[in-house]
Order: structure tokens, then C-alpha cells, then sequence
């Protein structure tokens, strides 16, 4: 690769001398930053015997030693990723929404921010029926890598969403894989609202209602939908 | 380095691999004192990071003959560093890490020119990166590996038979750690797989379910990250979360230790919390200098063609006895970063609209209802109707001005196509190359290297 390199350099040389100055970069190929990736859960990846010499000895690795590819995953977020960068996969899942009649999307920050965007979900069935429901999300740059971040932006009476905007959906966390994407992160927030579960409870009080007395659990998400206090807490109104 | 007769070379491992020939030697090799000279005038490597790979990976390309390079690291220098970042002193604590390695180094090492880049990597220019021949990469994070390789893939040109241009080709050399583990590999762009077409190796990270933090903790890890994520924005809200704050990280310990306690949960520490909350593993001099070494080597190996290449992927793990292999991995030809696309060739005056709709019909793509994407800008999005009604007036317009009026570029895009009559959704990088524009490299008679 040597030679290839001096006549690179020698090319750069004589165009910055013809030019008198820095020569004009022709058009590359565009920067790309993508995400496309597809996970196999490969823990078990080699089973090998080694033998090593090591200084003047040989030594006998075990008969099986499992090589786990565990890479150290730490993130800065980098929020301005600028507009250079291009989140491929992120864009594509967008294009391809098949969103159902009770589903919305706006994009608060034009057609080419397609990383940060809401969703408002209004349920035709269940105790939530007639409620709006805005839900944030944020789409990482190793999208589909990692989960969007997905925070519920409406203040809501229920057992799987807490009053912080935390909501308790197991594909946005443990049960995140690649194959996944937007569509279906949106249809389980749906679910939510149509089938809420005192099982995996953020807000316990709403849990041990819906679980020892439906019909006050019924009463308590309409109050707190048309605005009011459910307990100490004030709801309002988002129907 | 010192010839004369009295002294014995300073060079004299070096020369061992690059004056004489050999058997395992890669193509064009040419042995003799002219490929060490041209190693230190004409060789620029950067060397990306400046922590436990970056110092080591600058102090052995600098012994190895390298006499131009450049690092480039955005962190400062913290205690945590010392047992490992070795050119760094306690009196060096808080001050930028590539001023000061490449300070040290450029002490050591005589001859050798470093010149440092306190920056974020994404704040460079796509022209800083093209100045080098060989880059090397110390970095931690899967994000930081991604951005590089797309930078780098981004050099490469193919040519009309899709093969890469070998004048384009950005060879890069990657080294990772993680306790008693690590890899080194190669990556030429075209040749070897790329970062993405090897990306689906990564396991998952592991996260706790949300209800499990809130309700039934049962692990240390539990209460820090119900104290992190939880307990946080209750408490503190509005304030985002910084890792690097020692008083959030402190609050997050206190808070965690009050949970665990609530549960009888033993084994919270202050350092598996900065463990659990930064994805922090410990780290050890040793595996550091053997992975740096690796990449050191091949990039020597790269540059000078001394031996072949690493082919191309080396893992490494010390936790018992020691462990190598290498495995070869395969290039992904439909890799949305290092592949060649599907060349379109059209006509400047083609519409947006008459683009898609040739898409239908390409007997590579059969790409129907297609979406398309230009570095970045949304050209056309088929759903959801809000983006569709935004996009719809570009579909009468040429293709060739809102692509910016260049005579070559890559789009990518998504829609359906056919598989055995069945519909699945597709997404495709293309090379779009506009016929009879100025500029436009005649893909068939251009000169190779």
C-alpha cells in the first residue's frame, strides 16, 4: 500500500502546486451514518482447544472455552447528530408506517428530523375510549441497535404508565430486537390502552384497583380524563 | 535512525521485517531502506482515541516507523486513567488526553511528528479524515465505531464492474477491550466486511423491565438503575442525568443504597453503580497493550505489505489461559455502508416521480411505492400522509437539482418488492450517476492506481 500512498501524496502535491493552492475536492461518495442491523444472539460463539507456548512452556488451554463477544457498550447521546448524518433504517421504518385510524404522527421538527417525533393515540374500545394520549419518542442513532425512547407525554390514570411519562412495555426495554421498529412499538402502546395489565405495575395504586375493583377503576380513568383528582393527584383533562 | 557503520541500527527489529525478503510477504513488496524512508515520509495514520488503546497504539506505531501521525480524542485526563493510560502523569489530571500523549510520545520517540485533535470525532470535516492512509481506532463505544466506518466507507468509489477503486480504499484497523477480552480487525473498505455488515455479532444489552425496578427488585443492579431512571426524574426532574457528574452519580449511590435497603438487597458499591449506570467494565493494562499491539501490527503490515493481513477478525480473551482466533468474516455485498448500490444510470432531466416509478421495474430492485432519501433530506416519503403531503411537490421536480446538481451520488430507498410471491418491505442503496453532466468520471475508462 506504500506506493499507493506516495502516489497519492505526489498527486496532492502537484495539485495544490497547478492550483496555487488547496485543490477542489471532487464529490465523494455522501457521508452516510446508518443503522442496519439484525441481531443473532450469538453468546456461544467458539468452542476451541488451544495449545499455547507461552515463554518456553506449553500449556494446554481447557477442552472447551467459550469466547463471549460481549463489547463494552457505553453511549454519549449525541443529540445535534446534524443534518450530514443520515439515519437510514430510522427513515425507512417511517416511510413504511402502516399506523391503524386511532393512530397520529406529527414531526415537530420538519420532514427532515425524522429522529424525534410524536405519536397520539386516541383508543375506540376499553376505559380509555375517547382519551388522546401523546406519546414522545426518540430515535437513537444505532437505531435499530438500541430501543427509541418512548415517554408518555399526557398525565394519565393507569397501571403500566407511572406519573413521570414512564411507560412499562417490555419491547421498549428487555424485549427489544433489531426485527422490531416503530409500527410495532405503536400498536403495543395501543395495547396498553385497550388491555392495561395490573401485573407489571409503575403506578401500584392504579394496579390494586384495577385488580380488586374494576368498576372503581373504571370511574377513576374517567374522572381523571375529563380533569380532575383521583386520590391526591390532579389529571387533566384529555378527552 | 542512525546507519552508519559504528552504530547498530535503532531500527533493527524493524529492518528485520522490511529489508529483507521473506515467504509470507503480501503482493508488491518491495524490501529495502527505501520502504522504510517511505514509511516515515509518505505513511499518515491517525489514531483515533487517545485512552487505554490510543496511548499504547501511539507509542508502538511511533517505534515502528511511523513518523507522521495525528490522534484525536475529546476527553480529559482523570485519576481513573492512570493505571493504564500510561503516558499520563497525576500532575496531567483534567488536562486534555491528545495534547498530552502526543507530548510524551514526541519526547520518546525521536523524529516522529504527532499533531493532536482535542474534538469530538463528528466536529471534523469529512476532508480531515482523507488526508490519512491508515486509520486506527481506540474507541469505546458502538456508536463512535459506526460513525467512523460510515466516514470511511464513504471514501470508497467502485467502479462501473462493482469492484472498489483501490485509490479510494480507507483501510482501518480497530481494537476493542473489555476486562480479560478484546478484538483487533481489519476493515478495507470493499474488501473485508465493514463495522455495519458485522454489527448483528453484538449481543443485546441487557435492561431491566421498568415494573421490575419499580416494584420487585431483586439485584443491586435493580436498585441503581430504579435510583437512575426511576427515582431521578421523580426527585430531580427537568435536570438531565449526567454520568460524568460526581454529585448525580453520588445522589444515585445514596438513592440506591435506600432502596436496597427497603428489599434487604446486599451488594450495592459506589463502583458497581458507576458499573450499572455507565456500562463501566474494569479495565487492564495488559489486555490493552495486546490488542493495541495487534493493530499496531497490521497496520505496519498494511502500509509497508511486509506480511498479509490479519484475515480479519482476531479475538482475544485472557480470562483463562489465553485465548486467540481468527476468523474470516464475509463481506455483506447488500451492506447499506460499504456496498456498491445498484448503479442507475438517468438522464438530468428525470423527475423525481418518473425515478420511482423506474424503480418498479429494475430488474435489480422490482422496488415498488418507493421512498427515497438524499444525505439526509427526505425527497419523498410514501407514508405517513403528514410527511406524504410535505414531500409531494418534489415528485414534478428533476431529480438531478435536488440531488444538489452533482454528476454522482448515493440515495437510498425503501418499499416493497416480490419475494416468491411474497411482500416484504426492502431498503436499497443505490448510485445514481446522471449521463452527459460535467465532471462525470466515464465509468469505463477510468485509470486504475
Amino acid at each position: 500500500m506504500i506506493r499507493l500512498f506516495k502516489v497519492k501524496e505526489k498527486q496532492r502535491e502537484l495539485a495544490e502546486s497547478a492550483v496555487g493552492g488547496a485543490p477542489v475536492k471532487k464529490q465523494t461518495a455522501g457521508e452516510l451514518r446508518l443503522n442496519k442491523g439484525w441481531f443473532i444472539f450469538n453468546k456461544n460463539s467458539y468452542v476451541t482447544k488451544v495449545i499455547l507456548k507461552v515463554e518456553d512452556d506449553f500449556m494446554e488451554g481447557g477442552s472447551s472455552l467459550l469466547v463471549i463477544l460481549k463489547f463494552c457498550v457505553t453511549y454519549a447521546s449525541h443529540g445535534g447528530y446534524s443534518n450530514r448524518c443520515l439515519k437510514v433504517k430510522g427513515q425507512g421504518d417511517i416511510s413504511e408506517l402502516n399506523l391503524p385510524k386511532t393512530c397520529s404522527i406529527i414531526f415537530p421538527n420538519g420532514k427532515d428530523d425524522l429522529m424525534n417525533f410524536e405519536v397520539s393515540i386516541r383508543p375506540d374500545e376499553g376505559y380509555y375510549m375517547g382519551g388522546t394520549f401523546i406519546f414522545t419518542f426518540q430515535v437513537s442513532p444505532i437505531y435499530p441497535h438500541e430501543a427509541p425512547k418512548v415517554k408518555c407525554k399526557t398525565k394519565v390514570y393507569h397501571p403500566n404508565i407511572d406519573l413521570e411519562g414512564n411507560v412499562c412495555l417490555n419491547i421498549l426495554r428487555e424485549d427489544w430486537k433489531p426485527v422490531l421498529n416503530i409500527n410495532t412499538i405503536i400498536y403495543g402502546l395501543f395495547h396498553l390502552f385497550t388491555q392495561p395489565n395490573h401485573e407489571d405495575p409503575l403506578n401500584h395504586d392504579a394496579a390494586a384497583v384495577l385488580r380488586d375493583n374494576p368498576k372503581l377503576f373504571e370511574s377513576n380513568v374517567r374522572r381523571a380524563m375529563s380533569g380532575g383528582y383521583v386520590g391526591q393527584t390532579f389529571f387533566p383533562r384529555c378527552v | 535512525m542512525a546507519d552508519t557503520e559504528s552504530q547498530p541500527s535503532r531500527s533493527r527489529d524493524l529492518d528485520k521485517l522490511l529489508l529483507r525478503p521473506g515467504n509470507l510477504v503480501g503482493p508488491n513488496f518491495e524490501p529495502g531502506p527505501q520502504l522504510r524512508a517511505d514509511l516515515q515520509e509518505y505513511a499518515r495514520v491517525l489514531v483515533v482515541g487517545a485512552g487505554g488503546l490510543g496511548c499504547e497504539l501511539l507509542k508502538d506505531l511511533a517505534l515502528s516507523g511511523f513518523k507522521n501521525l495525528e490522534v484525536i480524542d475529546m476527553d480529559r485526563i482523570e485519576v481513573s486513567n492512570l493505571n493504564r493510560q500510561f503516558l499520563f502523569r497525576l500532575q496531567d489530571v483534567g488536562k486534555p488526553k491528545a495534547d498530552v500523549a502526543a507530548k510524551r510520545v514526541m519526547e520518546r520517540v525521536s523524529g516522529v511528528n504527532i499533531i493532536p485533535h482535542f474534538s469530538r470525532i463528528e466536529d471534523k470535516d469529512l476532508d480531515f479524515y482523507n488526508d490519512f492512509n491508515i486509520i486506527a481506532l481506540g474507541l469505546d463505544s458502538i456508536e463512535a465505531r459506526s460513525y467512523i466506518n460510515a466516514v470511511a466507507c464513504s471514501f470508497l468509489e467502485y467502479d462501473s464492474d462493482d469492484n472498489p477503486r483501490e485509490e479510494t480504499i480507507k483501510p482501518m484497523v480497530d481494537g476493542g477491550t473489555e476486562g480479560f477480552k478484546g478484538h483487533a480487525r481489519v476493515i478495507i473498505p470493499g474488501v473485508t466486511p465493514c463495522f455495519e455488515c458485522t454489527i448483528w455479532l453484538f449481543p443485546p444489552q441487557e435492561k431491566f423491565p421498568l415494573c421490575t425496578l419499580a416494584e420487585t427488585p431483586r439485584t443491586a443492579a435493580h436498585c441503581i438503575e430504579y435510583a437512575h431512571l426511576i427515582k431521578w426524574d421523580e426527585v430531580r426532574s427537568g435536570k438531565t442525568f449526567d454520568p460524568d457528574d460526581p454529585e448525580h452519580m453520588k445522589w444515585v449511590y445514596e438513592e440506591a443504597v435506600k432502596r436496597a435497603e427497603l428489599f434487604g438487597i446486599p451488594g450495592v458499591t459506589y463502583s458497581l453503580t458507576q458499573g450499572v449506570v455507565k456500562n463501566i467494565i474494569p479495565a487492564i493494562a495488559s489486555t490493552n497493550a495486546i490488542i493495541s499491539a495487534a493493530c499496531a501490527l497490521e497496520t505496519l503490515k498494511i502500509a509497508s505489505g511486509c506480511s498479509k493481513t490479519l484475515s480479519n477478525y482476531l479475538t482475544y480473551n485472557g480470562v483463562e489461559g489465553l485465548h486467540t482466533k481468527v476468523t474470516e468474516f464475509v463481506k455483506d455485498k447488500d451492506c447499506l455502508v460499504c456496498g456498491p448500490g445498484v448503479l442507475i444510470e438517468l438522464d438530468p432531466s428525470t423527475t423525481l416521480q418518473k425515478f420511482i416509478n423506474l424503480l418498479e421495474d429494475h430488474p435489480k430492485l422490482l422496488l415498488s411505492k418507493a421512498s427515497v432519501t438524499h444525505r439526509g433530506n427526505n425527497l419523498y416519503m410514501q407514508a405517513p400522509p403528514v410527511l406524504e403531503e410535505m414531500t409531494r411537490s418534489n415528485l414534478s421536480l428533476p431529480l438531478f437539482g435536488l440531488m444538489g446538481k452533482i454528476p454522482m451520488d448515493i440515495v437510498h430507498v425503501t418499499g416493497t418488492t416480490r419475494k416468491n410471491d411474497k411482500k416484504t418491505s426492502s431498503l436499497r442503496k443505490l448510485r445514481v450517476v446522471f449521463k452527459g453532466v460535467d465532471g462525470v468520471i466515464d465509468m469505463d475508462t477510468a485509470g486504475g492506481a
